[in-house]
Order: C-alpha cells, then structure tokens, then sequence
C-alpha cells in the first residue's frame, strides 16, 4: 500500500521536475514547428543566423537579469545603460582611441552604472523597482545629453575593421556575435551553478535574512550581482553599436521588457531563488524566433507586440498553476 | 453541553491519522490534550469544528448525534476555535477585526460601529479587559490579541472553546491572565479544550487530560490523579528515564568572553563560557536576551564592548565575521531567519561552509553532498534525502537541518536561541543529546531559552537577563525555579 503511494509521489514528482526543467524547452520546439510550417524559408541557415546574431543581445542582457530576479530584484535600467555604454563607445572610436580599448571602457562604464544601481539597492535599501527606473530615466537623459539628441557615427567608425567585426562579422561561418553569447552563457552558467557566488545568489533570493545570518555578505552580493547586469548590458550595446555603425541616442530603448520576459519565459520565478540559467537562454530563444518568425509572415509590428505580451501573461500564469500544484 | 467524540476515525490517503478515537469534554472543565506534533490532536479538533469530515464515528452533542458541515455550523452550535496562528489584520482597528465579515448593519448597508462597540465592549467586560478600538489590532501584543480571540467566541456565545497552544508566544504575566481568565470561563459554565506542548501549564491549568499518540488516544487522567512521568510515558510510548539528559561537564579554556557589551536593548553585559560547557540564557521575554546574542553574532551593532573568541579580541561586523571565527548562531525564528524554506536540505546546511568548498573557484560537488549526507545521518534527520526542500520537514528535523548547518560550519561557540521550541518531545531529546556530544568534544554552547524547565534541567550555569542587565551568573545545581524567577523579575536572592 505505502509503496504504491510512495512510487505514485516518486511519478507526480518526476512529472513536476519535467515540466519545470523542460517546459520552455517544449514551448520553444512547438513555436519552431508552427512558424516552420507557416513559412519554410524560417529553417533557411541564412535566416537562423540572423536570428541567433539577433538574439544575442537580448540573451546577453538578459543572462545579467536572471542572477538580479534570482536575487528576487529588477533592474529596469539595462536598456539605457546599452545605449549611454554604446555612445561612449562610438565617440572612443570616433576620437581615435584604439578599437579595443574603446569597446572595453564601454563595458566598464556598464559595469560601473550597475555597481551604482547595487548601492542604491543595498545601502539606500531603495526597492530595486524604482531605484532602476530613477536611474533608467537618468542615464537616458544623459544618452540624449551626450550625444545632443543625434547618432553618433562616422567614417572612423564605418571603416574600423576591428570594431565593425565586433557585430557584423563572421567566424567559420557563424556571426561573431553568437560567440560572445556563447562563451559569456558558459561565463554565466558556471558563476551561477557550479560556484559559491550562485550558490549564494539563490540563498539572497530564497531569505536574505536566514543568508545574511548564515554568513552572506548581501550587501556585496547586490553590488556584485548588479554590476554584472550593468556589464553584460553594456557588452549588448557594443554589439548593437557595431552592427548599426552607430550609437542611437534611443538605443536599447524598452530592452529590459525583452530581457525580463526572456527571464520569466524560462521558467525564473520573479519572487527571487528559483531558476536556471538554461531556461533563461532558452527564454531569449522563445522571444527571438518570435520576433523572426512574425516578422517573416509578415504580421504588423503593431500586432507583435501584442502577440509578445500574450506569450509572456501565459507562460506566468502556467508557472503560477505549476507553484500551486 | 457535553460533546462526545465517538470511534472516530480519519485517513488522509493510506495515512490513517485517527484511528478509532473517543474524546469528550462538558461544560465547567478544562480539558488538556497532549501529544506530540503529528499525534492527531489537530485532525481530531479539526473534525469537531467541521474543517474535516470523519470517515468514521459519531459526534454526540449532549448526547445527541450531531453533524457539522462546515466551521460556521459548528460555531452556531457554541463551539469556538483559537487557532495558534491568529489572523488578524494588523493594519485594521480592533473593532474591524473582530467583526470581520460580521459587521452589523443599519440602513443603507452602513456599518453600525456604535452596536458593535456596545457587543464587543460586553464580551471585553467579561475577560476584564479594555482596548481602544479604534487602534490596529498589530500593535497590540500578542497576549491582548489572545484576549480579543477569547472575546470574539464568547460574542458568539460559545459553549466549547478549543485553544490550540494559546501560549506559545506569552510572557509569563500574560499567560498568568490568560488562566484567570480561562478558570473564570470554567466556573462560568464553558467548557475548554487546551492543546499545549508544556507539562508544567497541565497541571496548574487542566482538570482532565487527554494523551494522544500516533493516531490513537492512549489515555484519559484526572489531572490530580497523574503526573508528568506517567503523561510524557503516554507521549513518547516508553519510559524516557529523566526527561534531560545528565550533563558530565569536562571544562576547557575560555572559549567567549565578552566584556562591557552596550546598545540601545541592553547594557554592559560581560560574561564568558567554557569549552565543554552549556550556559543558559533565562530571563523573560523582552528582557533583551536574544539581542545581545544578535550582537555577538554580529546581526545588531554594538555600542560598546568587547568580544574575546578563543582568547583573540575581535571586530565582529556581521555573521560572517562571527563564523569566519568558528562561532554558530541558530536563530529563534527558524521560518525567517534559520532556512530557506524553499531550498533544498543541502542547499541550507551548506551555506555557512560553502567557501570551503570552493576548488579552484568551483565548487567540489562530490565533497559537498558527503558534507550534508554526513550531517543528515548523524543529526537523524527523518527525510528522504539531501534534495528534500527543508519547508516539507517537520517542526523538530527543521530544527536539526538549522544544527546541521553549525555543527557543519565547524562551530566551537554555538549560540542557540529556543532551540527546543516547537519541538516536539522525542525530537527535543534527540537535540540535548546531540548537545551533550558537542560539549564532549569541547564546543561552548549558550542556550537562551524561555522555558525554565529545561534551564534548570539542562545547563551547568544560568545567565539571567533582566530589562537589558545582566543580573547574575549562578551555578545550576544551586539554582531553583524560584531563585531564577526572583532575578528574572528584576529581585535579588539573599
């Protein structure tokens, strides 16, 4: 009798982990199949590599994102750190700064941006909500203020090589792009799955208070964990600055939208503590082959959006049903 | 009115919690019901107020079979529930709350506060007690919140009240009232059912008591005609020799000495503990105990002061630091402060050791899970496994997942705050048990703890706090329940 139960848990159970582990994985097939179905030329190897370069900077911003909501935090602020960290960048360039150090002191400045926004979070004790959405306001003011409202561009950059690899170029075939978003989702996935500080991450979102006494510095940990929102953002920007030849004073403008439902498309859970990195690129996969394949069947950017939003209410709601359950 | 529960019987599934159980209680009696947690006492008052539905078995009120559908029935019958977890709404007046979904109406569908005022003042008169009603019920204290749930059943005219751990969170004074109150109800004709976990309430409070165990009531006494030996026998299914077990205390050097410790809770505490030695924290609720272990550890800053670990003075700025010198903290709260609920059980016991761990900036999966596997064998803690999250645990293994962590992290002072508290008997052994073992290796426990009792049957020297002072530092075996109390209220023994 106890061991018929006992198998039948054991059964509920692996189902549970099943769908947790591999929902995003099954949504994302079944969206492969329908918009292969409406339109053969998706499955092109030319269109799936744009798509993959495409995702990428979503994906970047958004691997930043998934460690801040695990912390049970937001930060709404990444898309103007892409555009204020890619005008610094274009104007290094345009200034004849080496093309290497100009790309590395842009991520730097997103890297400093987060660290500001940790501080804010974890000395000011500001709800991470609005204090992201202050400083979001303020770094786009000062994108406008700096680059007086206009892109940045030039032939410096245009004819930069090196800079214009950064996100047009291809390696063996492959968009260069997709190798960042690569070796930075292995970056990621080791910090949060096989080191303390992710062990540490969970244990900030699970109950700051039971991790502070178990010897969690938290307030190191926010500043950490948001500096590298702010730096994964800024390595987005400079890959979308590259690609567009220029820096657009509304570069990365409602990104954090894209990043945050990639995050939830992927099984995150916004109350902080529970997620995988894997869910989150697949997240950034779902939203990508979205955006490409309602591009492809032609439907109006006005309906996308609302189709987005349909898909991100639902897969909330499916993981609202699952918690319950 | 008498209530008979006859050959009741009750399965979740294949888990059979009540098996043919007989309980009755009538008016003008209290009547105590013991048990340890998972006994059945809770199903079992969960099926007289109607929340669950026998499979089998009668319900006999006075002497006629009876049947509740719902809580609201049985209510309207007189029979009234104190829960333990009171759900009031903090941010509510007083009045609000208690006519929550009761509210009483004039013309119009506006409120009539001034006839609630006048049926809740009348219930209050009762119990003898005042409140504004007007201010939200969280700032009460916890005791006044008691009151007002023993006002709101006796507003419904309640003939039977269930009072399920009433006293788990009162001071000794508020619990003082709360039996005055409950013997005046008594004598008014009401009968009461008592659950509690503490002997010494039993027999100053109960005229009969019910034991309970595994599914089954084992026994009914008169209260006058038992005594703890033969209740915690009927508890535990087996003779527990001397309820603590016998310290045999080998000292050490010093291994905390703190000197001198000031903040806004407390004032110049200096004290120290031993190697191998187990010192208790008595005081009353308040007195400021808890926070100067927060201090030590790190969690609250201090004034002023010193603290000596292992003969080094340090600057202890948070919990980190503290561990990082071997000392251990299990909180009082360990739903807030103690676990991630949520996360696994290795998830929890690894965290104050996790940076020994790391291998090349990786952590050594393989030494990790041996760590926790360890820990849970030998702490004994009842679950299927490591990757068990630690919210599916009962009371007492989520006890011993929170010890898991500081004998884990290598603890040679351990701070533990109630670490019996909500634990029930064969678990809280279990715990001074494993605390025994640690003071033979030679770790420094200090035990702050609300039950005089287990102070006096389980340390070799009592600290007793009193509004933030240190009043003294007395050896146990000289100390009694009276000397204790004597300091704790703020008096000195001659």
């Amino acid at each position: 009798m106890s061991n018929q139960t006992e198998a039948e848990a054991k059964k509920k159970f692996s189902f549970g982990d099943f769908y947790k582990k591999l929902g995003p994985m099954v949504a994302l097939i079944v969206l492969i199949v329908l918009v292969s179905v409406l339109n053969f030329s998706f499955l092109d190897p030319l269109n799936l590599l744009n798509l993959l370069r495409q995702v990428s900077v979503n994906a970047l911003i958004a691997f930043g994102m998934e460690f801040v909501i695990l912390t049970g935090g937001i930060d709404l602020s990444v898309g103007a750190i892409v555009a204020l960290s890619g005008a610094f960048t274009a104007q290094l360039v345009l200034a004849g700064v080496p093309t290497l150090l100009s790309l590395l002191i842009g991520m730097l400045t997103g890297a400093i941006f987060g660290a500001i926004n940790g501080v804010i979070i974890a000395y000011g004790k500001a709800a991470p909500f609005i204090a992201t959405l202050a400083t979001q306001t303020i770094l786009r003011g000062a994108t406008y203020v700096f680059t007086k409202g206009n892109p940045i561009t030039g032939t410096k950059m245009s004819n930069n090589f090196g800079f214009q690899f950064f996100g047009q170029g291809y390696l063996f075939g492959i968009p260069f792009p997709v190798y960042i978003m690569a070796i930075f989702y292995i970056c990621a996935y080791i910090l949060l799955h096989r080191t303390t500080f992710g062990r540490k991450t969970y244990a900030l979102g699970g109950n700051p208070k039971a991790a502070f006494v178990a010897g969690v510095k938290n307030n190191k940990m926010i500043i950490l964990i948001y500096t590298i929102a702010g730096f994964l953002s800024a390595v987005a920007g400079a890959i979308l600055t590259s690609r567009l030849a220029s820096a657009q004073p509304d570069a990365g403008n409602a990104y954090e939208m894209d990043a945050i439902a990639a995050v939830v498309l992927g099984g995150t859970s916004l109350a902080g503590g529970k997620g995988r990195m894997f869910g989150t690129l697949i997240g950034a996969l779902i939203i990508g082959v979205l955006n490409n394949g309602m591009n492809l069947l032609g439907i109006s950017s006005f309906y996308q959006q609302i189709v987005k939003g349909i898909v991100i209410l639902v897969a909330v709601l499916l993981d609202r049903k699952q918690a319950k359950a | 009115m008498q209530i008979d529960m006859q050959h009741i019987s009750k399965s979740f599934g294949s888990n059979e919690v009540l098996k043919d159980v007989n309980f009755s209680v009538k008016g003008g009696e209290v009547h105590a019901l013991m048990g340890e947690n998972g006994a059945g006492k809770s199903t079992m008052m969960n099926i007289l107020t109607g929340l669950l539905e026998p499979n089998s078995g009668t319900i006999l009120v006075d002497g006629k079979e009876t049947h509740f559908d719902n809580a609201l029935e049985a209510e309207q019958h007189g029979i009234a529930f104190i829960h333990q977890e009171m759900n009031n709404f903090g941010e509510m007046p007083v009045l609000d709350n208690m006519f929550l979904n009761k509210e009483i109406k004039k013309g119009f569908g506006l409120i009539d506060n001034a006839k609630m005022k006048t049926i809740a003042q009348k219930a209050l008169d009762q119990l003898d007690m005042k409140v504004d009603f007007s201010q939200p019920i969280g700032e009460l204290s916890v005791g006044q919140q008691q009151m007002i749930e023993i006002a709101k059943s006796l507003m419904t005219d309640a003939k039977i009240i269930i009072m399920d751990e009433p006293t788990a969170a009162l001071t000794q004074d508020e619990i003082q009232k709360l039996f005055v109150v409950i013997r005046k109800l008594r004598d008014q004709g009401v009968g009461l059912i008592y659950i509690s976990h503490r002997m010494e309430e039993l027999f100053e409070i109960a005229d009969r008591v019910t034991v309970m165990r595994d599914g089954l009531t084992i026994n009914t006494y008169n209260t006058a005609d038992t005594n703890v030996k033969q209740i915690v026998h009927d508890m535990v299914g087996r003779d527990m020799g001397d309820f603590y077990p016998e310290r045999h205390p080998k000292y050490g050097k010093t291994m905390l000495e703190v000197s001198g410790l000031t903040n806004s809770k407390f004032k110049d505490v200096s004290f120290s503990v031993r190697s191998g030695e187990v010192l208790a924290f008595s005081g009353l609720m308040g007195a400021g105990r808890t926070e100067i272990m927060r201090a030590i550890f790190g969690i609250d800053k201090l004034d002023a002061g010193t603290i000596k670990v292992d003969g080094k003075e340090l600057v202890i700025k948070n919990p980190n630091d503290a561990i990082s010198h071997n000392v251990g903290f299990l909180t009082e709260d360990r739903k807030t402060e103690g676990l991630i609920l949520d996360a696994t059980l290795a998830d929890n016991i690894d965290l104050p050791s996790i940076d020994g761990f790391s291998k090349h900036g990786l952590i050594d999966e393989k030494a990790d899970k041996d760590f926790v596997d360890m820990l849970l064998k030998r702490l004994n803690v009842k679950a299927n496994g490591r990757d068990d999250e630690a919210g599916s645990l009962s009371g007492g293994n989520q006890q011993k997942v929170v010890l898991a962590k500081w004998v884990g992290s290598g603890s040679q002072v351990l701070i533990l705050d109630e670490p019996t508290r909500g634990v029930d008997v064969g678990a809280k052994r279990e715990i001074y048990d494993l605390m025994n073992e640690l003071t033979d290796r030679g770790t420094a426990i200090i035990m702050v703890s609300s039950d005089l009792d287990e102070v006096l049957g389980f340390s070799d020297k009592i600290a007793v706090v009193y509004e933030g002072h240190l009043m003294d530092v007395v050896d146990t075996k000289d100390a009694t329940q009276e000397s204790i109390m004597t300091l704790a209220t703020g008096g000195k023994n001659e």
